[in-house]
């Protein structure tokens, strides 16, 4: 009776993290085109919902479920269906360990001691999905979407390990909350990583952009050479699917940098003034995380397009060799006592 | 403990669900009215003429082992960073060392022209 409750317990506990989840991704895709909009002198949506356009995402949803799923000829089925499912399930996975504050009011979902271990397969699980829906469309514009883009996760995905090495170093522990807490001080927001380990957090969100294959490095989605990229065949709810994979991963790199570099839920003015201002909570982490998101928009609205061998070139030739290096710099800082972490 | 991990099991189950349920909504809620041109393969307007499984460069092939290599270095640092306070400056030299010899491998698949796109 008590393992039965423990398992409705914790399922409760899953929604509860995993509706605000999809509703924070339904907004997002909405904030995406009101700021891009705003961005290039447009208005955006507006229409549906009232003057903010706050029901266009919800009907969005409902157009793409009511849309025919086609099954491309030669396609193989039970990879091509697998593969939206593979995308998304491990982009919503990661949620699971991630610390929403101390543990006081929230914590997180599960609190596990390899919860860095735990993101970093996590998030590597997402170019399997890539590469299953190019090869089972059957298309060669899916299949040479699918190639690229795979190239570009795993490439990309080297300089983020490089990069959470750099964060061990300061933290010594895979916890992600003592991550946060290793951050925290009396001299705000200059104790957290961001400041010893700059070209790693730097690196760090630049790769996110690049795993999530969002602009500038959109190459898999270069509509003039190979149109939607691996997921040119798909349709509908299927569609939806490695659409709401990519929001959430992007959501999740966007926390994810606010954890490791820029003291997750701690006050970037702690230690210098009391009261409210100076406490730790949620609301710092919800403040930052919702300036990383935009910063995603942002990008998509200001860079142009990389090539693709520039793309390359950038995360083999430059990213790598400095987050290498750098991790070197980050031992002898935190060795010698020049960078110091918190309780 | 084993709660803790209970959830996540949990949360993989619920988000392979949710993936689940929408495909078969969108089966079930969208209409199925196939035909040989909506179901051949998108190709520009023109007929497929050849089957989408075919050859491709052999340099993904390259990327893909030296990703490998790199990550499973990765993967050896990630212990040594973790007990780093308790290790003495010996710990610290022979990282350097290690890292060192990395970068010498680097440096050859740069120079071999691993890295090159053109």
């Amino acid at each position: 009776m008590d393992d039965l409750l423990l398992v409705v317990w914790t399922l409760i506990k899953v929604l509860m993290v995993t509706v605000p989840l999809i509703l924070t991704v339904a907004f997002f895709t909405l904030a995406e085109r009101r700021v891009i909009g705003a961005m290039q002198s447009r208005v955006g949506p507006n229409f549906i919902g009232g003057p903010m356009g706050l029901a266009q995402p919800f009907a969005d949803v409902f157009k793409m479920l009511f849309k025919e799923l086609v099954l491309p000829t030669n396609a193989n089925r039970f990879l091509y269906f697998l593969a939206p499912v593979l995308t998304l399930a491990p982009a919503f996975a990661a949620w699971a360990v991630v610390p929403f504050d101390d543990g006081e009011l929230i914590g997180a979902l599960s609190n596990i001691d390899a919860g860095l271990l735990y993101l970093l397969a996590m998030t590597s699980m997402g170019v399997y999905g890539v590469l299953l829906a190019g090869w089972a469309s059957n298309s060669k514009y899916a299949f040479l979407g699918a190639m690229r883009s795979a190239a570009q996760i795993v490439s990309y995905e080297i300089a983020m390990g490089f990069a959470l090495v750099g964060v061990l170093v300061g933290t010594g522990s895979l916890n992600l909350t003592k991550v946060v807490l290793a951050q925290g001080g009396n001299a705000g927001f200059f104790e957290w990583f961001w400041l010893p380990l700059l070209p790693l957090c730097v690196i760090y969100f630049i790769s996110g952009v690049a795993e999530t294959n969002r602009a500038p490095f959109d190459v898999a989605e270069g509509e003039s050479e190979i149109v939607a990229g691996f997921h040119v065949e798909y349709s509908g709810a299927a569609f939806a699917l490695f659409f709401l994979a990519e929001y959430a991963n992007m959501i999740l790199i966007a926390l994810l940098t606010v954890l490791m570099f820029f003291g997750g839920w701690l006050s970037p003015f702690q230690g210098w003034v009391g009261g409210v201002i100076g406490e730790p909570g949620a609301h710092w982490l919800l403040i930052k995380t919702v300036f990383f998101m935009f910063c995603f928009l942002w990008f998509r609205a200001t860079f142009p397009r990389y090539r693709y061998d520039q793309i390359m070139r950038l995360g083999w030739k430059v990213f790598i060799p400095i987050t290498m290096v750098w991790i070197v710099v980050a031992a002898l800082l935190f060795h010698f006592g020049l960078a110091t972490r918190g309780a | 403990m084993l709660g803790e991990y209970l959830s996540i099991v949990i949360f993989l189950g619920v988000a392979s669900v949710i993936g689940c349920v929408l495909l078969t909504l969108g089966t079930v809620l969208g209409p199925k009215k196939p035909d040989a041109e909506k179901l051949s393969p998108y190709e520009c307007g023109f007929e497929a003429f050849e089957d989408a499984r075919m050859k491709f460069d052999v340099r993904y092939y390259l990327v893909a082992i030296l990703f490998i290599l790199f990550d499973l270095e990765i993967a050896f640092l990630f212990p040594w960073a973790t007990v780093l306070d308790s290790l003495s400056t010996a710990g610290l030299v022979s990282f350097i060392g290690f890292i060192g010899l990395l970068e010498i491998v680097f440096l050859y698949v740069w120079k071999k022209g691993a890295l090159e796109w053109e």
